[in-house]
């Protein structure tokens, strides 16, 4: 067992260390009072590559694992940018898998290089109001006509939809009762997001302004037979793969935050001097934040697991949802502690933890619930019988 | 023109130190190490000028163990062109690091070599002038803006009490004050390429050099912890203060 990181790894983390240094804590405020996509941060990441971090070579990608994934995305949330920056580039890295492994050669051509290059963005189209968690249960169709399929139906929580020119969507091209199971018959695209079939409705939100969450309706949206990923019915199965990545992504994102709330607690308690001393040589203040610690280290073990098991191609379903599970409530509980620990200033904006902790919540909640991992868990690690 | 940049793997800038408790040293173990601020801010200077069409190829020497391979790469993933380590487990001194560079220049025959003006480690900020002396080549340090033209390098200077500029003929030294660049940081897919660069590995005996150590560390303490200041309400207590307690006036 070695639990350091390679040269190279280390060199990633730098690098974006560096990166994010430009986009200071008041520029993410700022983010966060008058919203706006944070394309200068974007587009500085574009730049230097890292949007193809774990992208294949051939298409101008750096061939990387889900463990440098991780390291990018934790440094990212780290660097005080929390969930406004990671949000912002989160879908990139991993969105696009189904085309990598599913895609033909000429779609890998055709749609890769630009997202990589940063000139496509795109948002991904699989949550819908009816159907939350219950992927099979969605309602979005896909019909097939003359030119290639005419599409249907709502999307909920589509991230940066408003800026997005592509969508990966998820429809239902067979009826479920034509389907042997609910999970067939749904087919994955992977197209042009044209408003003029398209209407996109931002949903205000707790926190992380600057990356919009959207309500997205569709009517008649055509789409080209090119533009299918894969075999038609299959695509509910593509999505699977991308589970467990997306699942370790946002673990190391939840980590990141959680280090930059401890980290500004940490240094808020050694100034701050009441009835005399710092207010971190009293336990009540000093105890919690020395657990946050333990806490996120901890998590953090289990990420880099879950992403090490992933990138040598071993099952690590329990691992990564259990690393979003515990990385979420470490991140949670690091970034109450810091509030706490600021008193009133806490609750001031300019003291930016009231942010992480409106941010960290997206870490609890999404991709997915912390019941239905205490689920899976309860289901396939300790096999005990199904309980919805 | 081939351009050499030295460059020193340190205990990182963000890292607070601690001196080992037999006082021996600074406690390195499970700490984290960069390249020398100084340091990266000569790579990029040699980057420019490349970049520029001034320079043809960048070469990266770092002389300590086998991590400062580690050090290379970065300079490589910011755009050096290859490396070349000079292996040793002996912590070189200013003077030993100059004779190696120069028997290294006399294989390499570099038309510039742009050093740190100093490394933030020991500050001792001679190497570069000890260098220049070895080589009898000109020399331009605490440099903040260089201008190559028609064969003549230009080079400002920050001196005491403002800027001086000198002229040198190449082959030339300059060492590196803060104010010459920015650094940049390496993209990811320089990161990666930066992996094939060939770094070629040296030692201190096929250049000829002894490298024992000619200063020997008696001991290495803590500075002293800062006493809080007491403020004073008039110049007339200040005086009577430097005077009669202090005894400094």
């Amino acid at each position: 067992m070695d639990f350091s990181l390679t040269a190279e790894q280390q060199s990633i983390r730098d690098s974006i260390t560096k990166l994010c240094a430009k986009y200071d804590a008041d520029y993410w405020l700022r983010r966060d009072d008058e919203g706006g996509f944070p394309d200068d941060f974007v587009a500085d990441l574009a730049a230097g590559g890292w949007l193809g971090i774990a992208m294949p070579p051939e298409y101008g990608g750096s061939g990387l694992g889900v463990t440098e994934a991780a390291l990018m995305m934790q440094a990212i949330a780290q660097s005080g940018a929390g969930f406004s920056g990671a949000s912002a580039v989160h879908i990139n890295l991993f969105g696009p898998n189904p085309i990598v492994v599913h895609g033909t050669e000429e779609q890998k051509r055709r749609l890769l290089p630009p997202l990589i290059q940063g000139k496509d963005r795109t948002c991904f189209g699989v949550t819908e109001p009816n159907a939350g968690l219950n992927t099979a249960a969605i309602e979005t169709r896909a019909e097939r006509d003359n030119k290639g399929w005419v599409a249907h139906g709502r999307k909920l929580w589509t991230s940066t939809a408003q800026s997005a020119n592509k969508i990966l969507l998820l429809a239902r091209t067979t009826p479920r009762d034509k389907c042997r199971k609910s999970t067939d018959g749904l087919s994955l695209f992977y197209t042009d997001l044209d408003r003029r079939y398209v209407e996109v409705r931002e949903i205000h939100k707790m926190g992380r302004k600057a990356v919009d969450s959207n309500a997205v309706f569709i009517d008649g949206l055509p789409i080209p037979d090119e533009d299918l990923l894969g075999e038609e019915g299959r695509g509910f199965y593509y999505l699977l793969d991308g589970l467990n990545p997306e699942r370790v992504l946002v673990a190391a994102e939840a980590v990141g935050l959680g280090r930059a709330a401890l980290q500004r607690a940490t240094a808020y308690a050694k100034e701050r001097v009441v009835f005399g001393r710092p207010i971190g040589q009293n336990q009540a203040i000093q105890h919690p934040l020395a657990q946050s610690w333990a806490e996120l280290e901890a998590a953090n073990l289990m990420v880099f697991k879950a992403a090490a098991l992933y990138d040598s191609g071993q099952p690590c379903g329990a691992e990564a949802n259990a690393a979003k599970y515990l990385a979420a409530e470490a991140g949670y509980h690091a970034c109450e502690r810091a509030v706490l620990t600021h008193g009133g200033m806490g609750y001031a904006k300019e003291f930016h933890v009231e942010r992480y902790f409106r941010e960290i919540l997206v870490a609890r909640i999404a991709p997915v619930s912390r019941e239905m991992i205490l689920n899976y868990l309860g289901e396939r690690v300790l096999g005990l019988p199904k309980s919805y | 023109m081939k351009i050499m940049v030295p460059i020193k793997r340190v205990v990182d800038y963000n890292v607070k130190i601690r001196v080992k408790a037999d006082g021996t040293g600074v406690d390195l173990n499970n700490v984290k190490m960069s390249m020398n601020p100084f340091d990266e801010i000569a790579v990029e200077e040699a980057i420019r000028l490349k970049e520029a069409g001034s320079a043809t190829e960048i070469v990266a020497v770092s002389i300590g163990p086998q991590q400062a391979q580690e050090t290379i790469r970065t300079a490589l993933a910011m755009g050096a062109d290859r490396g070349i380590l000079i292996k040793t487990d002996t912590d070189a001194e200013p003077l030993t690091v100059a004779k190696l560079l120069k028997a290294l220049c006399a294989e390499e025959k570099p038309g510039l070599v742009i050093l740190g003006k100093q490394a933030i480690d020991n500050d001792c900020n001679q190497t570069g002038q000890m260098l220049a002396a070895l080589l009898q080549w000109p020399q331009g340090t605490f440099a903040s803006k260089l201008a190559l033209s028609s064969g003549k390098l230009a080079v400002t200077r920050e001196v005491d009490g403002g800027l001086q500029t000198v002229e040198l003929n190449l082959p030339a030294i300059v060492t590196t004050d803060l104010r010459l660049n920015e650094p940049r940081y390496a993209s990811l897919p320089n990161i990666m390429k930066a992996k094939k660069k060939p770094i070629d590995e040296k030692t201190p005996e096929a250049l000829g050099i002894d490298t024992a150590p000619r200063l020997k560390t008696l001991k290495v303490v803590e500075p002293p912890k800062r006493q809080s200041g007491v403020k004073v309400k008039t110049v007339g207590e200040l005086v009577d203060k430097l005077r009669n307690e202090v005894g400094i006036i």
